[in-house]
């Protein structure tokens, strides 16, 4: 079907994509490659020098490193526990037919919209605040003491915090997924007697699966790089207390200007990373028809 | 759906349906609410819903204080200027993987999507030096450039799963009839795209303008887009309610409006067409 002439203009026309995102992968992660095995500070210049693999020794024992890697799980599987578990029962919900279907779905997804520096400085002032946000006024209404969550629970405040915008897209995908349940398998479970947590079980959530997992997947993705969201609420702290991986590189590259130990730490982020891509790459991998 | 419901349950599933839709959007409806008081009345215990003195001086101040429209305009160019680029950059490309196929094709489908799995922070460090040493630290040109980069895996796939529903052989009509290669793209394949494109460019403009590594990393004060602008009131001024309000929902009611029309098409666009 297609000619030689339009082969060739086909190779021209993909060219330009092909070409901008190879230099993108390439030439700022071999740069990170290289500075990894250098000793080279941002405040001490012209003193760079090939250090081997000292800078990975020193990230990966330092103690912020272990607190940081904790931490990112922690943060990425409270989020996905929250989120997916969440969204199924939300996409159950406005699954159903009941008035106002529209605007009840334009009010659950809106968190999504909402830019992460927003939705922490909201959520740290109006709501967590101990003194004035709207929670401190909850509890000492039912005469509890305020507490101050970023202090006391600051990740898991940071969690509660990103589960709330994360929720809209597990709950979105997860509908989409529920509409193209096949209706009448479900009657005919129904009318055999099956209750409904029976039907739930092995018909709904199985069909849901492909659609959980790809929610999982994507979730990671950008869970691991979680950023905003913590220099708003907490700077990391107290301590190491909230620090996760990107923000401890970030530290250590931007803050203390320590080339050599933040790229060390971008190459241990990027291998992390690709465990979890090459998982979700086989998935839509799968489902391409190219 | 031929299932007929009681009324009786639609009613009750209407109100838990309410009910939870009204929790997950009240941080925002909230945050608007407040953007309109006081500050005295913005941390009034107990906290006022509605019967208070509506007044706009809140976005009088912010404008006037840490002027916003500076900050808006620098979004709107880093949203609208990355997603124009990528579009020019990801239409030939798209084209030419959907109607000329090779064995490659979904190779670099693939590929292109692994670069978006790479974790910012791993390139921080470069990035940070090489905008350093061109002199492309807070300026629009380097940000629109970076942006472009990170979301073109995106476009391109969108465009690509759109480009695939539409029948090949109206482009090959147009051929016969003698149409360049050019005009066939632009006079017969883009007015038939126009939804796709227009859905890819509506989710372009949102993920630009939410994004919030490399804007917060990047700049500084000239080209500060409104994450960062936002960022600036974290402190002291973020205990100024009100004011912290009125920021906010200047900051996400153009994105809120933009995304309730995209809504359809995010589920394809975020799971590169996994889900549909």
């Amino acid at each position: 079907m297609a000619t030689k002439h339009s082969r060739a203009s086909a190779r021209i026309m993909i060219s330009p994509a092909v070409i901008l995102l190879l230099g993108w992968m390439l030439i700022p992660l071999s740069m990170t490659l290289y500075f990894s095995f250098l000793r080279y500070n941002l405040l001490m210049p012209g003193m760079e020098e090939f250090t081997g693999l000292t800078n990975y020794k020193y990230f990966l024992t330092d103690p912020a490193f272990f607190a940081a890697l904790t931490n990112t799980i922690l943060l990425v599987c409270g989020v996905l526990l929250v989120t997916v578990i969440g969204g199924v029962f939300l996409a159950l919900l406005l699954d159903q037919p009941f008035f106002g279907q529209g605007i009840v779905r334009i009010l659950v997804i809106a968190p999504f919209f909402v830019m992460p520096t927003v939705s922490a400085l909201v959520w740290k002032n109006m709501f967590m605040n101990p003194v004035n946000g709207l929670f401190a006024h909850l509890f000492k209404f039912f005469g509890l003491e305020p507490f101050d969550f970023l202090a006391q629970a600051p990740l898991a405040s940071i969690i509660g915090i990103v589960s709330w915008q994360w929720l809209p897209f597990a709950t979105l995908i997860l509908l989409t997924a529920f509409q193209s349940l096949d209706q009448e398998q479900l009657e005919a479970s129904e009318m055999d007697g099956a209750p409904w947590i029976k039907r739930f079980w092995f018909i709904m959530l199985p069909h849901l699966s492909r659609a959980i997992t790809v929610v999982i997947l994507i979730q990671t993705i950008f869970l691991l790089s979680v950023f905003a969201e913590i220099l708003v609420t907490t700077n990391g702290g107290p301590g190491t207390a909230s620090t996760n991986l990107t923000y401890l590189i970030y530290m250590q590259s931007l803050l203390q200007f320590d080339v050599g130990g933040g790229s060390a730490g971008g190459v241990v982020a990027i291998i992390l990373a690709n465990i979890v891509a090459i998982f979700l790459m086989r998935m839509i991998g799968k489902n391409l028809d190219a | 759906m031929a299932r007929s419901v009681s009324t009786n349950r639609k009613l009750v599933t209407t109100f838990f349906a309410w009910v939870v839709g009204l929790a997950i959007f009240f941080p925002i409806l909230w945050t608007i609410l407040t953007s309109f008081k006081t500050e005295a009345q913005a941390i009034a215990d107990p906290p006022i819903f509605f019967n208070f003195h509506w007044t706009l001086e809140n976005y009088v101040t912010v404008q006037e204080r840490s002027n916003y429209f500076r900050h808006f305009w620098n979004s709107v160019v880093l949203s609208g200027g990355s997603t124009l680029l990528g579009l020019i950059i990801a239409i030939p490309a798209a084209w030419s993987m959907a109607f000329v196929p090779s064995r490659r094709t979904k190779d670099i489908l693939m590929w292109m999507l692994s670069t978006k799995m790479l974790p910012p922070v791993g390139v921080l460090v470069p990035m940070y030096l090489i905008f350093r040493n061109l002199g492309l630290l807070d300026t629009q040109i380097g940000l629109v450039i970076v942006l472009t980069l990170i979301n073109l895996p995106i476009i391109v796939w969108m465009l690509y799963t759109y480009f695939k529903e539409i029948p090949g052989e109206i482009l090959e009509a147009a051929r016969m009839d003698g149409a360049t290669l050019r005009s066939e793209i632009l006079y017969v394949l883009t007015p038939m795209a126009i939804p796709g494109i227009a859905s890819t460019v509506l989710l372009n403009i949102i993920l630009a303008w939410n994004e919030a590594f490399w804007t917060l990393n990047l700049t500084a004060a000239k080209a500060a887009p409104l994450t960062a602008f936002i960022a600036s009131y974290s402190s002291p001024e973020g205990l100024f309610y009100a004011k912290l309000s009125a920021a906010s929902t200047m900051a996400i009611a153009p994105i809120l409006i933009m995304g309730w029309f995209s809504q359809k098409q995010l589920v394809r666009g975020l799971t590169f067409g996994a889900v549909k």
